[in-house]
């Protein structure tokens, strides 16, 4: 059975829809890659799927043995973390918050957990530096391994390399597409047309009244795929 | 000096004046980094207002134990404000200002209506900058105080990691299914607490200073949440001691002199960080 499957679900806010119709399955192991143009209701699909936000219509169903709160998230930095005095041990330990349930304090399991992830992102050497002293990857970086506390099984990810430089960015795909390896299954809004299509065995596009689900080969067949790609990815693809 | 100090021990009045500004600025000062790094400071000052209005009703209904109805209705208005500074149609900074403007108005209004002693403008002085008020508490009061000073600790310490998780970020905390909202609302009545705590210590006007300021300070100094913290904590205590010391020996108003003891350690904490680059 799939991870998470969303049946003809409409977004939006206060009655005023921005997606409408909306169907797709996440399967374990997936890689599925969100895009479409900016205002095209992407992040409104992510809460969504948090449980942030209630959809307007349709339903959300988690199978596999999972649960909303076991979606490990990387949302996109906000203002207040810029100016933010804490470690990098701190805000990745935070990631355990949800297993730690209504215990007051982490225990050994929770840091364990909190070091192995650090390690992952090859992060343990600035376990006590300050967060906002960072780069914007060495950032990004300690923000998916408090993702990966959070869950086993499935990372979303949202915009995950904005703002970051070329070679950076590269590295950034490397290490999700590494985790994808291991088995986490990834759902990532992404801005990156080509990077889209490197990397997803998955592809939804949404947008006005046009969305497209399905798997990379026929997304590249489709004809919103070849626009998109041509229009958006046209120097890299 | 020091024989001054020791003469003024010996009142009972001023050791409760001591042990209460120390538990009043340490509590103060524990939810100030939440309070500033999540754009909640203007809440605190709104809610000083609120509790001004909220004093000046207690006179009018003549309220014998002040406290009992100025805590319960700063905690209402606390959570009116972070209601409705959720609420996307109204905006949160304005409804605060409404709110505390017009109890400040209002409140100043009753006391004139209705004047429960005749020296009007030095009720209302005491009132808003504290001037006396730390030295006349009753024996209830302190315990009071002391009692409601360690509870705020006590909840502080236990919900730390909950604490930090909210502020750091919200919605990632919301995602994984720890219950923001009930959170916000303990925070927000926490707040509510210390302020009606520490209006016996510098007044209405002078509250957001007791929090805000060690909060500022402990960031020049640390990088992490628990060192700010901490730091905050005993710099809050350091300047509430010197502060009310000071105003003993030198007879000054105590809530002016704690907050100007805070600015001066503010400013030494700027300049180390500048200093260190």
């Amino acid at each position: 059975m799939a991870l998470i499957t969303c049946r003809d679900l409409t977004l939006g806010y206060e009655s005023h829809a921005i997606l409408e119709h909306l169907s797709f399955t996440v399967g374990a192991g997936d890689y599925l890659c969100v895009v479409g143009e900016n205002g095209s209701g992407k992040s409104t699909l992510m809460r969504t799927m948090l449980g942030l936000q209630k959809p307007l219509s349709g339903s959300i169903a988690f199978g596999d043995g999972m649960k909303q709160n076991e979606i490990g998230y990387l949302p996109q930095q906000t203002a207040i973390q810029r100016d933010f005095p804490a470690t990098v041990w701190e805000i990745v330990l935070s990631g355990c918050q949800a297993r730690a349930g209504r215990r007051f304090f982490y225990g050994k399991a929770d840091k364990a957990t909190a070091a192995h992830n650090l390690e992952r992102m090859g992060m343990t050497g600035f376990r006590n530096r300050c967060y906002r002293e960072l780069s914007g990857g060495q950032q990004q970086r300690v923000l998916l391994a408090r993702a990966l506390c959070a869950t086993r099984k499935l990372l979303l990810l949202d915009e995950p390399v904005s703002g970051l430089d070329p070679k950076v960015t590269a590295e950034m795909y490397g290490l999700i597409e590494g985790l994808n390896r291991e088995g986490v299954t990834i759902v990532m809004i992404s801005h990156d047309i080509a990077a889209a299509v490197r990397y997803a065995t998955h592809i939804l596009h949404v947008g006005g009244t046009k969305t497209f689900f399905g798997d990379i080969g026929a997304y590249r067949d489709s004809a919103i795929g070849r626009r998109f790609i041509a229009l958006e990815g046209g120097d890299e693809a | 000096m020091i024989q001054t100090l020791q003469q003024y021990m010996q009142f009972p009045f001023v050791r409760y004046a001591l042990i209460v500004g120390t538990l009043i600025a340490l509590c103060s000062s524990l939810l100030g980094v939440t309070l500033v790094l999540k754009r909640f400071s203007f809440i605190g000052d709104g809610l000083s207002h609120v509790a001004f209005g909220a004093i000046a009703i207690a006179g009018v209904l003549n309220i014998s134990d002040d406290m009992l109805f100025v805590m319960p209705f700063t905690v209402f208005c606390a959570i009116l404000l972070l209601r409705t500074g959720r609420n996307a149609r109204v905006k949160g900074d304005a409804a605060i200002a409404m709110i505390s403007v017009g109890a400040l108005a209002v409140g100043y209004l009753l006391l004139n209506l209705f004047p429960t002693s005749s020296n009007l403008s030095g009720d209302v002085c005491s009132t808003l900058f504290g001037s006396t008020s730390i030295l006349t508490l009753t024996q209830a009061e302190v315990w009071l105080c002391a009692v409601l000073s360690l509870a705020v600790v006590v909840l502080f310490v236990l919900f730390y990691n909950k604490l930090f998780a909210v502020t750091f970020d919200e919605d990632f905390a919301r995602a994984v299914g720890t219950r923001v909202e009930a959170y916000n609302l303990l925070i927000a009545v926490v707040i509510a607490v210390i302020i009606v705590l520490a209006m016996n210590l510098v007044g209405s006007l002078l509250i957001s200073a007791l929090i805000i300021f060690p909060a500022l300070s402990a960031m020049r100094l640390f990088k992490s949440f628990r060192g700010v913290t901490v730091c905050a904590a005993i710099l809050s205590v350091a300047c509430a001691v010197s502060g009310m010391l000071i105003s003993i020996v030198g007879g000054t108003p105590v809530g002016s002199t704690i907050v100007a003891v805070d600015i001066a350690v503010f400013a030494v904490c700027a300049l180390i960080e500048r200093v260190r680059g």
